[in-house]
């Protein structure tokens, strides 16, 4: 599918797009709330294997729009998505398309950790066992082990596996929610705002962990932190009211970027 | 452009320009003394510009802890980033002229013959184009023009141009009359300097185009200076 579209969009760097092949389209996408346009005729080109980040002002839809790769969005009534957001070759919006196998294909972590009330083993091997993913009860084990060490938070709690998520502290809870995310095999991962209730080290270590996950999966993050979208992503978005305003090469963005409203959000000048 | 939100960060900003500002004023004032101490053999002058060097290096401290402290507090971002990243730079090319000033002065020290009228009219006329492309790129660095500062950046050809027939010219006195080898010695020094300071305002013009663009320059700049490779044994 071509793009055509009226972002702007600079060609990313050819590093960063070689042998990553795109893994989600969307075109044309418009996105309501009732009466409230909350996604403009967007556009996008997304890559497998690197971290794309979404920025903008409050209520400018980067949520918005980072929930409609999931469909998350169907549960508000009111709520109404045109256009296509093809994830390999198939629109997750077509009507024969299974809702709760594409939320295990596209995973999602959220702003605040939301761990289940039950064991931090329970929480990681919720997922695996509902979509049937595992065998018998070793291969859970060791589903429920590797995802906690992909997640970095395996060796902090191999003792207490049986002590509920909830006790963890919040960086903790955080990645519990990565590894249970990770348990169910994904392809996409999307964090909105992962960051924001961590202190430092606890962001500096989900930072971390983002950049190893990206070797293997699509990662899409929505932050409010200019810094950690400099940090972390190899492409970043800026979105204005409704509209992609511009998409591209993270480092170009940061130091050069095309469009006046994209410098004057990124540099603290915005209304 | 529009203000920041935080107006404490344009203060910021504003201050460094304008330290950089009476930065580059110093360097002017104390270029044009450090020729004319020179060209007069005046060495009470000279001694001035040795002394005034050291504000300049003090502003040059200033201009680089308060710009690391800018980065430190805002993160600063495209545009701002650039604008204390080229501060910085600049400000260490006009403390080397300044330091080129410093030299070419102390020079005049040396100097105990009236210098011959076409060496003293071709320094005098390699001082005023040094004098004039560090106006134009302060200028052009004010007013964040990448035209003005390309300007800078072509005219340089010329400052190298007439430092090769002084540099020739030297030479030729030197093997005339052996006496004057320690004098001539010390004079090429001198246009040396002020060749350098050439130098100086095209890297300052490099840094002018990246602030404005975003974009390093990427073109190589026309270099006329020849002397490095001329033996006058091969004429």
């Amino acid at each position: 599918m071509q793009l055509v579209t009226n972002s702007i969009i600079t060609p990313p760097n050819p590093a960063i797009m070689a042998e990553r092949p795109v893994k989600i389209e969307a075109r044309n996408v418009n996105v309501f709330y009732g009466d409230k346009h909350a996604i403009k005729d967007l556009s996008i080109d997304i890559p497998d294997r690197a971290v794309s980040a979404f920025i903008g002002p409050s209520g400018c839809g980067k949520s918005t729009f980072l929930r409609s790769i999931n469909r998350m969005n169907d549960t508000i009534p009111s709520c109404r998505v045109t256009g296509d957001i093809v994830i390999d070759n198939k629109n997750i919006y077509d009507r024969d398309l299974d809702v709760v196998q594409l939320r295990a294909r596209v995973g999602m972590v959220f702003q605040k950790p939301n761990p289940f009330p039950k064991s931090i083993f329970e929480n990681v091997a919720y997922g695996p066992r509902i979509h049937g993913l595992v065998k018998d009860k070793t291969d859970l084990e060791e589903t429920v082990v590797t995802s906690l060490k992909k997640a970095g938070l395996f060796e902090e709690v191999k003792d207490r596996m049986q002590h509920p998520g909830t006790g963890l502290s919040g960086g903790q809870q955080q990645r519990l929610c990565i590894a249970r995310a990770i348990a169910v095999n994904p392809e996409v991962i999307l964090m909105d705002e992962p960051c924001s209730a961590l202190d430092p080290i606890a962001t500096a270590r989900i930072e971390e962990l983002i950049d190893e996950l990206k070797q293997n999966y699509c990662i899409v993050i929505v932050t409010h932190s200019m810094q950690q979208a400099a940090r972390v992503s190899q492409l970043t978005a800026f979105f204005h009211l409704g509209n992609l305003v511009e998409f591209g090469d993270t480092n170009a963005m940061f130091t050069a970027p095309v469009e006046k409203r994209t410098q004057d959000y990124i540099t603290g000048r915005f209304g | 452009m529009t203000d920041h939100t935080v107006k404490a960060f344009d203060k910021e900003i504003v201050g460094l320009r304008t330290m950089l500002a009476e930065m580059g004023g110093l360097a002017e004032e104390q270029l044009a003394s450090a020729i004319q101490a020179l060209s007069k053999r005046d060495t009470a002058l000279a001694d001035q510009v040795i002394h005034g060097d050291d504000r300049i290096d003090e502003l040059e401290r200033q201009i680089e802890e308060n710009a690391i402290l800018t980065i430190a507090r805002r993160q600063p971002m495209a545009q701002d980033l650039r604008e204390i990243m080229v501060a910085i730079r600049i400000a260490s090319d006009v403390e080397r002229i300044g330091d080129l000033a410093k030299n070419t002065a102390k020079r005049t020290h040396a100097i105990s013959e009236p210098l011959p009228r076409r060496l003293a009219s071709g320094l005098k006329r390699m001082g005023s184009m040094a004098q004039l492309q560090l106006k134009n790129i302060l200028d052009a660095y004010g007013r964040h023009s990448d035209a003005m500062a390309m300007e800078v950046w072509r005219s340089d050809e010329e400052l190298d141009a007439l430092y090769n027939s002084i540099f020739r010219e030297l030479l030729t006195y030197m093997m005339e009359d052996p006496r004057s080898i320690s004098q001539c010695t010390h004079l090429l020094f001198g246009a040396k300097n002020l060749e350098r300071i050439g130098d100086h305002t095209t890297n300052i013009a490099e840094n002018i185009h990246y602030l404005v663009n975003g974009k390093t320059l990427s073109e190589g700049r026309p270099k006329k200076d020849t002397t490095s490779t001329f033996n006058p044994a091969d004429e």
